[in-house]
């Protein structure tokens, strides 16, 4: 176990895979994936499988994340926008149990990778321009003339509403990356405290404290953040799906 | 700008990076690790792009196959449980405001039959008040017409009796009048005379 706070970051190869030339191997993040796969689809079948008038508790929790996740959806897109509904749960539930995953020690956190927020906010924005062209045409391009604007702003507007559009990718991605990557860095920085200290003999033990309680603390916070990461990554998919179901009505 | 400045990082170090990891046989071992790691020199492990391609594949096998479970099962399934208890509150919902119509209207024709039992009840009391009346009224009537032919047939046997005893008085005066005029003058004296005497005093 290395002291370095981004050792537990690293992605190891498992089982070697190359497929033309490049490397396609089954690593620690893949492994992270399927069990993040296998935890959420298998709690949400495993808990609904008995299909109860009346809930069990375990049972309310999948149909509260369901609930959850279309109340957003139907507020943020309305009724038009619920065909969307599978994508924006599947999203939800794959990085809430990402991330929630990575707060077990040792435990890789696949959303801690850039790439792979990367590629789901890519996800979402490329859904978001292949709808919006295909429901609209070329009148989802209103989403970047807005109303009531006078016509010597206009060009003005409309550079800065692309811009805003093109970053929203970026934003959307670094924000639950930065975020993961950051929690874990604190929480194993103030954790190495707490080693490095106590071994000074009974000084450092009781300096050691201090960082103990700090890192119960952020672990509790983490778990927030853990949440409110695939919360807010939610709801900013739904803000950006009602783009592409209703362009030019902001 | 720190995404896009450590993007240009990895990808300038991306070409030294894959050199390295082919010599070190694939393997990464602590020290590697500790080594790549290190500030500067090594690049950032999230930015490390030699895992990007086998990332993005397996995030699309397993984002794609949960996506595949949510759509095809998942969201079905929790679907068709709500829908079905909300249906079941409904009915329910329904079936107690039938219930609640059916008990208001047999409660309203409770009142009813009662108001309607109640109004018969009265109109027995009064009638057989009023029959209870007119019999006493008729059995008085009757005992008095009664008690009135009982005075009248003793006031005419009184009467009766009384007449007969005023003429048995005349007869006796007459017998009594012959005897004492049989006894002071010694002679007889007819009945005629006697009578006609005594209708004279009589007369008197």
């Amino acid at each position: 176990m290395s002291n370095d706070p981004t050792h537990q970051f690293l992605v190891n190869k498992i089982v070697s895979i190359d497929i033309g030339g490049i490397d396609f191997s089954f690593t620690n993040a893949s492994l992270f994936m399927v069990a993040t796969v296998g935890a959420a689809a298998g709690f949400l079948y495993l808990t609904t499988s008995q299909r109860g008038l009346i809930p069990t508790r375990m049972q309310s929790v999948s149909e509260m994340s369901y609930e959850f996740i279309a109340s957003m959806l139907r507020e943020g897109a309305g009724s038009q926008g619920m065909k969307f509904f599978p994508m924006v749960f599947s999203l939800f539930m794959f990085i809430l149990t990402a991330n929630l995953l990575g707060m077990v020690p040792y435990f890789f956190t696949v959303t801690s990778q850039i790439i792979v927020t990367f590629a789901l906010a890519v996800f979402v924005i490329g859904t978001v321009i292949l709808y919006g062209f295909y429901k609209h045409g070329f009148g989802f391009l209103k989403l970047f003339v807005p109303h009531g604007v006078p016509g010597a702003l206009l060009p003005l507007v409309v550079a800065i509403e692309i811009i805003s559009f093109l970053s929203r990718p970026i934003s959307l991605s670094v924000r639950l990356f930065a975020n993961m990557l950051a929690g874990h860095i604190t929480l194993k920085v103030f954790a190495g405290f707490v080693a490095s200290l106590s071994a000074f003999g009974a000084l450092g033990i009781g300096g050691a404290i201090l960082p103990l309680i700090m890192t119960v603390a952020l672990t509790g916070l983490e778990f927030l953040v853990a949440f409110l990461q695939a919360y807010v990554f939610a709801v900013l998919t739904c803000m950006y799906l009602n783009d592409a179901v209703h362009p030019g009505s902001h | 700008m720190f995404v896009t400045a450590a993007y240009a990082q990895s990808t300038t170090t991306e070409g030294a990076e894959a050199h390295d990891a082919a010599a070190a046989g694939e393997v990464h071992t602590e020290t590697g690790v500790a080594h790549e790691g290190e500030h500067g020199s090594g690049v950032f492990p999230p930015f490390d792009s030699t895992h990007f391609a086998s990332q993005l594949l397996w995030l699309a096998i397993t984002f794609g196959l949960f996506y595949l479970l949510m759509s095809k099962v998942i969201i079905p399934r929790i679907g068709s449980i709500l829908e079905t208890r909300h249906d079941r509150i409904a009915q329910d919902l329904d079936e107690a405001s039938r219930l609640k119509g059916e008990a208001d209207a047999a409660i309203a024709a409770y009142e009813q039959e009662l108001a309607g039992a109640r109004a018969k009840g009265h109109s027995i009391a009064d009638t057989a008040r009023e029959a209870a009346k007119s019999k006493a009224k008729a059995d008085r009537d009757g005992v008095e017409a009664d008690l009135a032919k009982k005075i009248a047939a003793a006031e005419a046997r009184i009467g009766d009796i009384k007449s007969k005893a005023l003429a048995d008085v005349g007869a006796i005066a007459e017998e009594t009048a012959t005897a004492i005029v049989k006894q002071l003058i010694g002679g007889t004296v007819t009945k005629s005379e006697i009578a006609a005497a005594f209708k004279a005093s009589a007369g008197n």
